[in-house]
C-alpha cells in the first residue's frame, strides 16, 4: 500500500520482495511492499517477531538486496530491476542513512564525543571539526555533560541519546531506528521519542522506527504493520 | 582517529599481558638463534684463537677436534723448518673433570708452549703462564680467580690469567697450561699402571706426544703448499686454518646446528599459528563492533586497518620485550648466547611477515561480518 502525505518522498519503495531460499525451503519475507516517507515524518513500523520487519529495515538501509522491486532513497534511485544501481553501498549509508540500534552498539572503545565523531571521520572530515561537530551534537541532545564519559559508564538513556547523536553526525535525511525504545523505562522513552520528533522537524528528515513498545505508539504520524511480510497501515 | 590505538588503549591490560605472552615466545626464538650462534662461535674460539694458518695432525684423521690425532712430539721441528713458515707451536687438548673445593668442574685442557703459536691469544687480567709447570690461565665462565689453585691429575695449578669466552665445542671452558704438563697429564700413566709396566718389561712409556702442531705462515706463502708439504711425511695430515673450521662447523656441531635450526623453525610455525589464534580471536570479540562500523559506513580498508595495526603494534612490542628479556638474561645461560643485530633484524621482518600473513584470518572474519547483525538483537 502506498502511502503520501506531501512532498517528495525521502524514502521510496516500490513493490518490493524479498525471498530466502527456493523451492520448499523459500520463504517470503517481503512481498509485494510499497511505503513513501516523507520529510519531517516519524513512522512505525509493527509486526509479529518473524513478519519481515528487520528485512525490511534492512532493505532500505541497503544491507539486503530484494528479490524485486525498486528503492529510492533521498531522490536518488538506488535499486532497481533486480540489482542496485550503486556499488559503494556503505558510502550511500554514510551520507543519505542514520541508524539507531536497539542497544545503542556504541564502539565501546571510544567515549561518547568519539562515538559520534567516527562517523564524520569516515566521510572525511578533519579530526578537530569532527569533534567540534560532535560536540554541538551530544550539546544539541543535551548529553554534552557526558562527553568524555566511555559508553560502559553511561545510563540507558544517555546512551541512546550519544547513538542518536551519532545517527544524526553527518546530517542524514533518513534515520532508521530498530527498537529504540526497548531498553528504556517510559520516561526515558519519552524523551527519545521527543528526540527523533525535534530532528525530524528541525532536519526535515524521515524517520523510519520498527518498535513493539506500545506506550510510544502515539507518538508516530503512521503506523505501519507487517504481517506475513505484507504490509498495511493505520493512521494514528 | 585510530580505531586499533583506541581499541588498544581501552583493552591496555589484556593487550599488554598478550603481548608479554608473546614475547616470551619470541624471546625463546631469539634465544635458539642465540644458542645456535653461540655453538658456532664456541666451537670456532677455540680455533681461531691462536691465530695460525696450518694445521699438523695424525694422518688419516681430521683432528684434533673432530677426530682423536696422536703425533710425535717433535713433528714441530719438522714442520718450523718448512719454507714459508714463520712460527710453529705443539699443542694438546683434553676434557678433564675436576673438584674445586665442592664443585664440580668439567673443563677443556688446552696444553701450548708459551711463545709459541696456540696459547690464547688475549689474557683479560692477570698474566700469561711464566713458569715451565703448575700455571694456568683459565677463562672466566670457570668460576675461578686469579690465585685460584685445582688439582688436575697429580698436580696442584694456580691460576695466573683469565680469558673471556673461551669454551670448547662442547662448551666447557678451556684452561691454558703448558704443553709438558699437559702431556703429563694425558699421556702420563698412573702409578699402578706404570708399575705394572715397568713389571712388563716395557717401561712407562713415552708422554713425548701431542694432538697437533699448529704453524704461521710467512706473507706472501699459501698455507695450502705449506700443508702440502706436511702432507708428504705420511705419517701426517695437514689442513688450513679454513678446512679446519669447516669441520668444526659442517661436522663437529653440525648435528647440534640442524637441531637447534629446526626447532627454531618449529617454534616460528608455533609463533605463526599463535599470533594468528590470537588475532582470530581479537577479532571475533569485536564482530558487533566491526558490524556496526560497517553499518555506519565504514570502508574495508578502516576495517582492515584495525585489525592490520593491531596485529602489527602485538608484534612489534611482542618482538621488543623478548628482544629485550633475552639481552637482559643472556649471560645467565649455561652456554653462550650471541645476539647479532642482523639476526635480531631478520626475526623481526619474519614476525612482521608472521603478523600480516597471521591477521589474513581475522580480515577474512571481519569481512565476511554481516553489517546487519548490528542490528535487532
Amino acid at each position: 500500500m502506498d502511502q503520501s502525505v506531501g512532498g517528495k518522498p525521502l524514502v521510496h519503495v516500490r513493490n518490493v520482495s524479498k525471498h530466502f531460499g527456493d523451492g520448499e525451503t523459500r520463504v517470503d519475507a517481503l512481498r509485494d511492499v510499497s511505503l513513501e516517507v516523507h520529510p519531517g515524518e516519524v513512522v512505525a513500523l509493527l509486526g509479529p517477531s518473524g513478519s519481515g520487519k528487520t528485512t525490511f529495515l534492512n532493505v532500505i538501509g541497503c544491507i539486503v538486496e530484494p528479490s524485486t522491486g525498486w528503492v529510492s532513497l533521498d531522490g536518488e534511485i538506488v535499486y532497481d530491476d533486480g540489482h542496485w544501481l550503486r556499488s559503494d553501498l556503505r558510502k550511500l549509508r554514510l551520507e543519505k542513512v542514520g541508524f539507531i540500534f536497539q542497544f545503542h552498539n556504541l564502539l565501546p572503545f571510544l567515549n561518547s564525543t568519539d562515538n559520534v565523531a567516527v562517523v564524520l571521520s569516515l566521510a572525511g572530515y578533519d579530526t578537530a571539526e569532527s569533534k567540534r561537530r560532535a560536540i554541538e551534537l551530544l550539546d544539541y541532545l543535551e548529553v554534552g555533560h557526558r562527553k568524555d564519559a566511555m559508553p560502559a559508564n553511561l545510563s540507558g538513556g544517555e546512551a541512546q541519546r550519544v547513538a542518536i547523536a551519532r545517527a544524526l553526525a553527518n546530517r542524514p535525511r533518513i534515520i532508521l531506528a530498530d527498537e529504540p525504545t526497548a531498553a528504556l523505562d517510559s520516561q526515558r522513552a519519552g524523551i527519545v521519542m521527543d528526540l527523533l520528533r525535534k530532528v525530524a522537524v528541525e532536519q526535515e528528515a524521515a524517520i523510519l522506527a520498527v518498535t513493539h513498545d506500545e506506550k510510544i505508539f502515539d507518538r508516530f504520524d503512521r503506523i505501519f504493520h507487517l504481517r506475513d511480510g505484507r504490509l498495511d497501515d493505520q493512521n494514528t | 582517529m585510530n580505531l586499533a590505538y583506541r581499541d588498544i588503549r581501552h583493552n591496555l591490560g589484556r593487550f599488554l599481558l598478550t603481548c608479554f605472552g608473546l614475547s616470551l615466545l619470541l624471546g625463546v626464538v631469539l634465544s635458539m638463534i642465540g644458542i645456535y650462534r653461540g655453538l658456532v662461535e664456541d666451537a670456532l674460539t677455540l680455533v681461531r684463537t691462536p691465530v695460525v694458518d696450518v694445521w699438523v695432525v695424525e694422518s688419516g684423521t681430521r683432528g684434533p677436534f673432530a677426530e682423536s690425532s696422536r703425533i710425535p712430539g717433535d713433528t714441530r721441528e719438522a714442520i718450523a723448518r718448512l719454507q714459508g713458515v714463520s712460527a710453529a707451536g705443539s699443542v694438546t687438548y683434553q676434557s678433564v673433570e675436576t673438584l674445586y673445593g665442592a664443585k664440580k668442574l668439567r673443563l677443556y685442557v688446552a696444553g701450548y708452549e708459551p711463545g709459541r703459536p696456540g696459547g690464547p691469544d688475549r689474557i683479560s687480567t692477570g698474566r700469561p703462564i711464566g713458569r715451565s709447570h703448575y700455571e694456568m690461565v683459565a677463562d672466566k665462565r670457570t668460576g675461578l680467580s686469579l690465585g685460584s689453585r685445582v688439582e688436575l691429575g697429580r698436580d696442584t695449578f694456580i691460576v695466573v690469567g683469565m680469558t673471556d669466552d673461551q669454551v670448547s665445542s662442547g662448551g666447557d671452558p678451556v684452561i691454558y697450561i703448558t704443553l709438558k704438563d699437559s702431556q703429563q697429564l694425558q699421556f702420563e700413566l698412573a702409578p699402578p699402571a706404570a708399575r705394572r709396566e715397568i713389571a712388563r718389561g716395557t717401561g712407562p712409556g713415552d708422554t713425548d706426544t701431542i694432538n697437533a702442531v699448529v704453524a704461521r705462515v710467512s706473507p706472501n706463502v699459501s698455507p695450502e703448499s705449506v700443508a702440502e708439504a706436511a702432507r708428504r711425511w705420511k705419517h701426517l695430515a695437514a689442513m688450513s686454518q679454513a678446512e679446519q673450521e669447516l669441520i668444526l662447523t659442517r661436522s663437529v656441531v653440525e648435528r647440534a646446528r640442524k637441531q637447534i635450526g629446526l626447532f627454531t623453525a618449529l617454534l616460528l610455525i608455533v609463533s605463526a599459528v599463535i599470533i594468528a589464534l590470537i588475532l582470530y580471536t581479537m577479532t571475533m570479540d569485536k564482530l558487533r563492533e566491526i558490524a556496526t562500523l560497517k553499518l555506519i559506513g565504514a570502508p574495508d580498508r578502516t576495517i582492515v586497518g584495525l585489525i592490520l595495526q593491531q596485529a602489527l603494534a602485538m608484534g612489534t612490542i611482542g618482538f621488543g620485550f623478548g628482544a629485550l628479556l633475552i639481552t637482559t638474561i643472556k649471560d645467565y645461560f649455561p652456554r653462550r648466547v650471541v645476539l647479532q643485530p642482523e639476526d635480531g633484524l631478520a626475526l623481526a621482518a619474519a614476525v612482521i611477515l608472521v603478523c600480516v600473513l597471521s591477521s589474513a584470518l581475522g580480515v577474512r572474519l571481519a569481512l565476511k561480518v554481516d553489517p546487519a547483525t548490528a542490528l535487532g538483537s
